[in-house]
Order: structure tokens, then C-alpha cells, then sequence
């Protein structure tokens, strides 16, 4: 239990002294600045334009806004996620900072477990941040509250922790670059799946929903994605509702119970082959 | 009776069909300080990274002080500095000393710290970042780490090739002080002179085998006796020290007048050599 503890905080006092929580936490400040600006202007114009429609345009305008501000907070916990585990094994054995850490007693498992803890630890309290105080600019500029509050929270948290045991895995087994690259890959893929899934629904087709629900099996970390846009929109009704569900952000996908469940194992698994791959290289 | 700190038998490995151990059975005692000397490519640090359970044995075994290389008991007992390490670099070195006696459970607190670093004579440099250390401070740094909690068996692989004349003399009296310690090292290296000046032992490695093994002096040799007389320096080439009495008073009987008398050394350098060709 130290030793895990004492390799999490051995790689959180790297990010800080790297700097690598200062750039974010700037960048990110400009990002909010900027969705609470962009966001106060637009439903000013809402307001302006007073109608005609038979929507709620606020209604609209918000869960539109809101769904944006979901995706980039998903985006950039796993640029988060990718850059904090890149290369935390295979990346450091080749730079030869590993090896002296993985001849202690501590252990390869509970280095890597530490590793997870610290970067799973980083990425879920940002998106959790970030995705609150989205949802506080939307609610307080523009009036609009979602019917669900927690679940998108818990969705995306879930979501770039299973990104961060993806990568763990990918750092096992290839370098840093090319671990980082195929995870945006891996997370391209999953949003591919995703918007693939949305137009299916729209469009009613078998097909592009069958190759959606293979993408969400396959990278669950969409699959919760996609649940907390639905959550986000699942209360809205009528017109405004059809409007919602055709834009860009409205959720197709609800996640059921089986998939849910089958995210938390899946987390496992790569942990789990993290573990086992990691055992047994020669470093 | 304690176990030997490190014992490998017929210990081969592969890396992929890269033999690089082809059959390794070492021995090294308690406190004792063998040299692992061998060419580029011979295995020395496949076998130190065995030993320090980074790589796995193809077959074999290795047991350092009885528990098999790899596993947590054998980790806890020993220290080392790889051939190719690096340092965050944004770690300070007493950060640095600090992180590894957290990771081996060592109760040396400040007082240990302070002394490693004395010890390496970083002293000075205790709030310096690794990013600002040459490289032969880091060196330094990297052997205060491998002695982190007291370890049994110290494993260095090649400690002082970037350090000045100075660092490795630095370097040689700290051997000597583990062994003082009891601690037990193997120390890879190329310098032969170093290696002659404090190891107990030396095993010579050459393909993955071990071509020829013993203390400095036993590996050395006998280079012959040169003896003054008055018709010039008579050389015995085959004769050492213990048959000099044996000579003197041959030649006295004979008449002969002895002015000096020099007992001719092999070098370690020429046994190194014989033993590497003769694996050729
Ligand atoms: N990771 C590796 N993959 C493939 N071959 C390796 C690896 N490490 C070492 N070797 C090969 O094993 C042999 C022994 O290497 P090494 O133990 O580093 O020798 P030394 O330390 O005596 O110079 C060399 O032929 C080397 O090329
Ligand atoms: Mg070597």
C-alpha cells in the first residue's frame, strides 16, 4: 500500500514539476472563458430573435451548447490521459528511468497499479471540474439546466478512465509515440462508431447500427460517452426534443446495464494484460 | 551459515536467437567483491540485469542470498546501477534518495541520505536538480542509490565510465569501504587496472561463458624472476616468487654474487587477453 502510493505520488510530482498541470490548467481557463463568453452571447441572440419557431429555442440552444462543452471536456481528458501514461513503461525502460524503480521490492504490478491510480486520479477530477463548471456557465448564462446532472459526470469520468487503461496496456507494449498515436486512433475510432450509431437512428438503419454497437463493445469509453449525451438530452420532449436528437451532440445511445457493466470489466482486462505483458518483458 | 549473496548455475539466455548466455555458473560470496570483466557483447550486463530480475533467465537459476533473482525477497537485499540509467530530471538528488528508501522500506531517514551523499562526495549538491548534474555526478548519484537501505549485494554496471581519474580513485576507495562494510559487489567494468586494484575475485566472460575466473593475482601469474649478478641480469622465465631462496642459493653455490633480486608480475591485461583469444 505505500509502495503504491508512493509511486503515485512520484508520478503526480512529475506532471507538477514538469509543468504539465500548470499548461493545462491554463489552457483550460481560456477554454471556459471562452464557452462562457461564446455562450453568453449566443443566447443573447436567442433572446433577441424572439421566436417564430415552434421550439424552445433556449431549450435548444443550450443542450446544443452543452453537448459541445461535453466533447471537448471527453477530448481533452484524453489528451490528458494519453500524455500523462504515453510512456510510463516502455518509454521509460528505453530511457533507462524505469529500471531502477521496477529493482525495488515494490513490484512491476503495484508500479503500474500506482501509475493508473495517479493519471486515472488527474484525468477524472479534470473532466469532472471542467464538466462542472460547463454546466454552471450554461445554467446561469442562459437559464438552461439538464434533466440529468450526475450521470454525465460519472459517464465521462468513466470514460478517460478506461482511456488511461487502455493506454497503460499500450505502454506495456509499444513506445511512447506510437502508443500515443494509437490511442488517438482508438479514441478517433470510438467517436467514428458513435456518430455512426446517431445516424443510423436517424436515418433507421440496421446496418450502421450494427457496426455502432460493435464500435461501443469494442471501446466502451464512447458507450459512456454516448450515455451522458443522452442523459444530458433524455428529458426533453416534443419538437425541441426531435431538434435535439438530429444535432451533432443529441445522444443516440442510451448505455443499458450490460454495457455498463462490461465497461468496469473491461477497464479490468487491460489492466489485468497490463499487468501480465508488463511481467513478463525484459527490460 | 548465510547463503552466498549471489549464486547462477548453467544460467543461459536468449533474446530471440541472440545467444547472449551460453551457461554461466558464478559465485559470489558474502562481502566479497568480484569483477566481471569480458568484450563488448560477452553478457556481463544480461547477467547483472538477470540478477537484478529485469530479464528473465532462458535456464538456469540465479538466487541472490537464497531467494530466486526477480523475486521480492531477492529485490530487498540488493542495490544497482545500470549500465544505461537516467535520473528525472527534475528530481533533486535528495528527492532522488529519498523516493528509493521509500521504495525499499529503508528506516536511514536524513542521517542515511547525508551519508551516501557524503559518501559519493555530492554533499554539496543535495538541493541540486539531476537536469543540472554533468553526467559523472550523476553517476555518483546513481551509486549513493544502489546503496540505498543497506543493501547485501551491490550490482554495478560499469560505475565510472564517465567519470575523471579522480572519480574513479573516488570510486575505488568506496569499494573498499563496503568491503569493509561487508557488502557484497559485482562490479562490471572495462578498467582493468581498477578492477586488478580491488576485487577480490574475477570472472572473465567471453560469449556468453565464463573463460577464466579467480583472484587478480591467481589470473596474473607468474611472469618470471630477474636476478643481478655480476655477469648481468640472469632471467629464470618460468621460475616465481616461491622458488627464489631456491635460486638464490643455487647461484651462491655456484659462486655467484647476487645485487637485486625482482620477482616479474603477469598483469592482468595479458591473462585477460590470453583468456579472451583463447575463446576465439
Ligand atoms: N534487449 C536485447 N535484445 C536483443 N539482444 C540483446 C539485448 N540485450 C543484449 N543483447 C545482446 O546480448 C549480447 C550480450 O549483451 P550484453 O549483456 O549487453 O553484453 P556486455 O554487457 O557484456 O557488453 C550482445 O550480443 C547483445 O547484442
Ligand atoms: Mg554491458
Amino acid at each position: 500500500m505505500s509502495g503504491l502510493m508512493t509511486i503515485a505520488g512520484y508520478a503526480l510530482r512529475e506532471s507538477i514539476r514538469r509543468r504539465v498541470l500548470t499548461v493545462v490548467c491554463v489552457l483550460t481557463a481560456v477554454f471556459l472563458g471562452l464557452y462562457g463568453w461564446g455562450t453568453s452571447a449566443v443566447f443573447d441572440e436567442v433572446r433577441d430573435s424572439a421566436g417564430g419557431l415552434p421550439l424552445d429555442e433556449q431549450v435548444l440552444t443550450g443542450a446544443t451548447l452543452l453537448g459541445l462543452a461535453m466533447f471537448v471536456t471527453l477530448f481533452l481528458g484524453v489528451v490528458l490521459a494519453v500524455f500523462l501514461t504515453l510512456g510510463a513503461v516502455r518509454g521509460d525502460a528505453e530511457r533507462g528511468l524505469l529500471q531502477p524503480l521496477v529493482v525495488r521490492p515494490v513490484g512491476r504490478r503495484t508500479l503500474l497499479a500506482g501509475r493508473f491510480l495517479a493519471s486515472a486520479g488527474v484525468c477524472t477530477a479534470y473532466v469532472l471540474v471542467v464538466y462542472t463548471t460547463a454546466l454552471l456557465l450554461t445554467g446561469l448564462i442562459g437559464g438552461f439546466w439538464p434533466g440529468s446532472i450526475v450521470t454525465p459526470a460519472l459517464a465521462l469520468a468513466g470514460a478517460v478512465a478506461i482511456v488511461v487503461a487502455l493506454a497503460l496496456l499500450g505502454t506495456t507494449l509499444l513506445s511512447a509515440t506510437a502508443n500515443g498515436i494509437a490511442i488517438f486512433m482508438l479514441f478517433g475510432a470510438g467517436l467514428t462508431g458513435g456518430l455512426l450509431g446517431q445516424i443510423g437512428a436517424a436515418l433507421d438503419s440496421e446496418t450502421l447500427g450494427t457496426i455502432s454497437e460493435v464500435v461501443l463493445w469494442a471501446l466502451p469509453f464512447e458507450a459512456l460517452y454516448q450515455d451522458a449525451l443522452h442523459a444530458l438530452t433524455a428529458d426533453i420532449d416534443g419538437v425541441t426534443g426531435i431538434a435535439v436528437q438530429l444535432g451533432p451532440f443529441g445522444g443516440a445511445a442510451d448505455a443499458s446495464g450490460p454495457i455498463l457493466l462490461w465497461a468496469v470489466v473491461y477497464a479490468g482486462l487491460a489492466g489485468a494484460a497490463a499487468v501480465r505483458v508488463f511481467a513478463r518483458s525484459d527490460l | 551459515m548465510s547463503p552466498s549473496a549471489l549464486v547462477t548455475r548453467a544460467l543461459t539466455k536468449r533474446y530471440g536467437t541472440q545467444e547472449a548466455l551460453a551457461g554461466v555458473d558464478l559465485e559470489v560470496g558474502e562481502g566479497e567483491l568480484v569483477g566481471l570483466l569480458g568484450p563488448n557483447g560477452a553478457g556481463k550486463s544480461t547477467l547483472v540485469k538477470i540478477t537484478a530480475g529485469l530479464v528473465h533467465a532462458t535456464s538456469g537459476s540465479a538466487e541472490v542470498a537464497g531467494a530466486p533473482a526477480g523475486s521480492a525477497a531477492a529485490r530487498a537485499t540488493l542495490g544497482y546501477l545500470a549500465e544505461l540509467f537516467r535520473f528525472p530530471g527534475w528530481c533533486t538528488a535528495d528527492e532522488l534518495l529519498r523516493l528509493h528508501q521509500r521504495l525499499a522500506g529503508s528506516r536511514g531517514a536524513a542521517a542515511e541520505r547525508a551519508d551516501l551523499l557524503q559518501l559519493v562526495g555530492l554533499s554539496d549538491a543535495a538541493r541540486k536538480p539531476v537536469e543540472q548534474m554533468s553526467k559523472g555526478m550523476q553517476q555518483r548519484l546513481g551509486i549513493a542509490q544502489a546503496l540505498v537501505g543497506e543493501p547485501r549485494l551491490v550490482l554495478l554496471d560499469e560505475p565510472t565510465s564517465a567519470l575523471d581519474p579522480a572519480g574513479r580513485r573516488a570510486v575505488r576507495g568506496l569499494l573498499e569501504e563496503l568491503r569493509r562494510r561487508g557488502v557484497a559487489v559485482l562490479l562490471n567494468s572495462h578498467l582493468l587496472g581498477e578492477v586488478e586494484q580491488v576485487c577480490d575475485r574475477v570472472a572473465i566472460v567471453a560469449g556468453g561463458r565464463l573463460v577464466a575466473e579467480g583472484s587478480p593475482r591467481e589470473l596474473s601469474g607468474a611472469g618470471g624472476v630477474e636476478i643481478e649478478t655480476a655477469q648481468g641480469t640472469r632471467i629464470f622465465p618460468d621460475a616465481a616468487r616461491d622458488d627464489v631462496p631456491q635460486l638464490v642459493a643455487g647461484l651462491v653455490a655456484e659462486g655467484e654474487r647476487i645485487y637485486g633480486v625482482h620477482v616479474v608480475r603477469g598483469t592482468l591485461e595479458d591473462a585477460y587477453l590470453r583468456a579472451v583469444e583463447a575463446h576465439r
